[in-house]
């Protein structure tokens, strides 16, 4: 009944807050959206160098707006030389792509459309009954980089938990500490509250409001920009939930060790930024051993981990577990650490 | 008689400063008891005592026979605190709606508390008004209404009458007195304002962690051989008036 009382209260701070609200609930989505077209603006017409390639193929790349140019051969230098994007050679029925890669983007997207006219090339009459096309292998080969480096359908997944876990953690953590800083959380801890139902309470009260904004966020990436989704958007759904409860308990527990908002902030760069880097944007596989040690406490990298796996490898809930152990364990731990910050104000 | 509060041999110390110094103190029911002293005089640590919201390094508080901090004891203190802890964003009745759920209360007693608790502190005509929009005496009685909300046996009062009007100071104490006559209350009130502590039945001088000097007004006046309390407090700390 008192974690009532609290939540109710929470809830009425917050509808009376319009420009936090709109904070929470449309600043994830403009973000998304700019960076959405930043990616897209990307995707000019590819051109692409040919060695000795099947006319079928040449046809269905040119249908796919690809510009197709006859090279004298498919080493690097040409590709430099000619300033394509790629090349591709047919060699002892074998397809070799070598992509220029200096903008990740464009040669994910040329490779995918290689891939995809492969397969149509191959199977023109659309006999297949499973509808599935094995993809011919195509042996892979760049110029710059490697195959790792990232593109926005990688990339979506990845920004979509971001911004929820990072407005989450904001406002949960701005809010209490008003509360501790006004002096309103020492004047409820003189009332018969237990500690365990404060942290409900709050848990509960601004858990409403991560919840709408996960639902709007993902609904919005997925249906209004277009998002790879081959998973489950209801495992979608869960992976931003957690992720928002383990930014909500975090923000509440940091917000134990700030003086004001401005500290509040500060911990933005310390805690929220480097989460990004662990989050799958850089390979985690190259990093230095220890760096890959250190990726393992960041919350972040489990839920980005995840929502990769689901939204575009389609994983299913059970390839995923591991990762959603792991953010229930992170929120468990935050929320008993709550509990325990909370005798600062009284030992009961 | 019945002794509502017990404090005994009370140390606390904050880092290296000792801010409580063996304190004792023992409160009868239905007295107003008056903490009179300086700013940094310990007198807000030792209603944080009170109320639970600080352990003692040494020394015990009871709070109505049971050892502070306890869950149930706090049901029976009305807390008003130096700030004004108020949710800007709600208004004075949303406010008090949410305090008084913190505790036990029926729905109807709830609603009578909080009309009653408005009346006193004459905001029954504000209470749909914003806090944000509140001035400083205001908010400083939506405090105290707030602190009465749940009709508590012991009410602790740390300086309530900062920033109010004189004609609403004597309402409210003149409520306090009868508070204690009618009700039977313990009040424990800090304060620096002379004729406040006129008004109390025992005060005790706080100076740097310790009680100098406690008793009736009318003692402490005879025993310093004072016409006034103001005489009384620069005596008992030694100095010359």
């Amino acid at each position: 009944m008192r974690t009532g009382a609290l939540i109710k209260r929470i809830c009425q701070q917050m509808l009376r807050d319009k420009r936090t609200l709109a904070l929470l609930f449309v600043a994830p989505l403009l973000v998304l959206t700019l960076m959405y077209f930043l990616f897209a603006s990307n995707a000019v017409a590819p051109t692409l160098g040919v060695v000795n390639v099947n006319p079928t193929l040449v046809q269905v790349l040119e249908k796919a707006n690809v510009n197709v140019r006859a090279v004298p051969d498919a080493t690097k230098e040409r590709v430099v030389q000619e300033q394509l994007d790629g090349v591709l050679q047919s060699h002892d029925q074998k397809l070799e792509l070598t992509l220029e890669n200096s903008d990740p983007s464009k040669a994910k997207l040329l490779q995918m459309l290689v891939n995809q006219a492969a397969v149509a090339a191959q199977l023109p009459s659309k006999s297949n009954p499973t509808g599935v096309a094995q993809a011919p292998s195509i042996a892979t080969d760049y110029v710059y980089g490697n195959s790792e480096t990232s593109f926005f359908d990688v990339l979506s997944p990845v920004l979509v938990g971001f911004f929820v876990f990072f407005f989450v953690f904001l406002i949960s953590g701005i809010g209490l500490l008003r509360e501790r800083t006004t002096g309103t959380l020492e004047r409820i801890m003189s009332t018969p509250i237990r500690r365990g139902e404060v942290i409900t309470g709050y848990l509960a009260g601004y858990g409403i409001f991560a919840i709408i904004q996960t639902v709007i966020v993902v609904l919005y990436a997925i249906n209004v920009l277009d998002m790879t989704l081959v998973g489950s958007i209801w495992h979608v759904l869960l992976i931003n939930l957690l992720l928002a409860l383990v930014a909500l308990s975090l923000g509440i527990l940091l917000s134990t060790f700030a003086a004001s908002e401005f500290q509040m902030v500060q911990f933005i760069p310390v805690v929220v930024i480097p989460q990004i880097f662990f989050a799958g944007i850089f390979p985690i596989e190259g990093m230095a051993t220890w760096l890959q040690a250190l990726s393992k406490i960041m919350p972040l990298y489990y839920g980005a981990d995840a929502l990769k796996g689901i939204m575009y490898q389609g994983a299913t809930f059970r390839e995923v577990s591991g990762d959603i152990v792991a953010l229930v364990v992170f929120a468990a731990v935050f929320i008993v650490l709550n509990t325990f910050a909370l005798k600062k104000y009284r030992r009961l | 008689m019945d002794l509502p509060v017990k404090v005994d041999g009370v140390s606390k110390k904050y880092g290296k400063k000792v801010v409580l110094n063996q304190v004792s103190v023992t409160i009868q029911q239905g007295q107003i008891y008056g903490l009179i002293g300086p700013s940094g005089a310990g007198k807000t640590t030792l209603v944080k005592l009170l109320v639970g919201m600080d352990i003692a390094d040494a020394g015990t508080v009871q709070v109505l026979n049971q050892q502070m901090p306890n869950l149930e004891v706090l049901q029976e203190i009305g807390y008003m605190a130096q700030s004004d802890a108020l949710y800007a964003e709600l208004t004075a009745e949303e406010n008090l709606k949410f305090f008084a759920s913190l505790f036990k209360l029926k729905k109807a007693e709830q609603r009578e508390r909080i009309a009653y608790a408005a009346d006193l502190v004459k905001l029954t005509p504000e209470l749909s008004k914003k806090v944000s929009a509140y001035s400083g005496g205001m908010k400083r009685r939506l405090s105290l209404a707030i602190a009465l909300v749940q009709n508590p046996k012991v009410l602790i009062l740390d300086e309530p009458t900062v920033g109010i009007d004189p004609a609403l100071r004597l309402t409210i104490w003149n409520e306090l007195l009868r508070l204690k006559e009618q009700e039977g209350k313990t009040i424990i009130v800090t304060t620096h304002v002379m004729d406040e502590a006129e008004r109390c039945d025992t005060l005790a001088m706080v100076r740097e962690g310790q009680i100098i000097t406690s008793g009736t007004p009318q003692e402490l006046m005879e025993r310093f051989h004072a016409r006034n309390l103001e005489e009384v407090f620069l005596r008992a700390g030694g100095e010359q008036p």
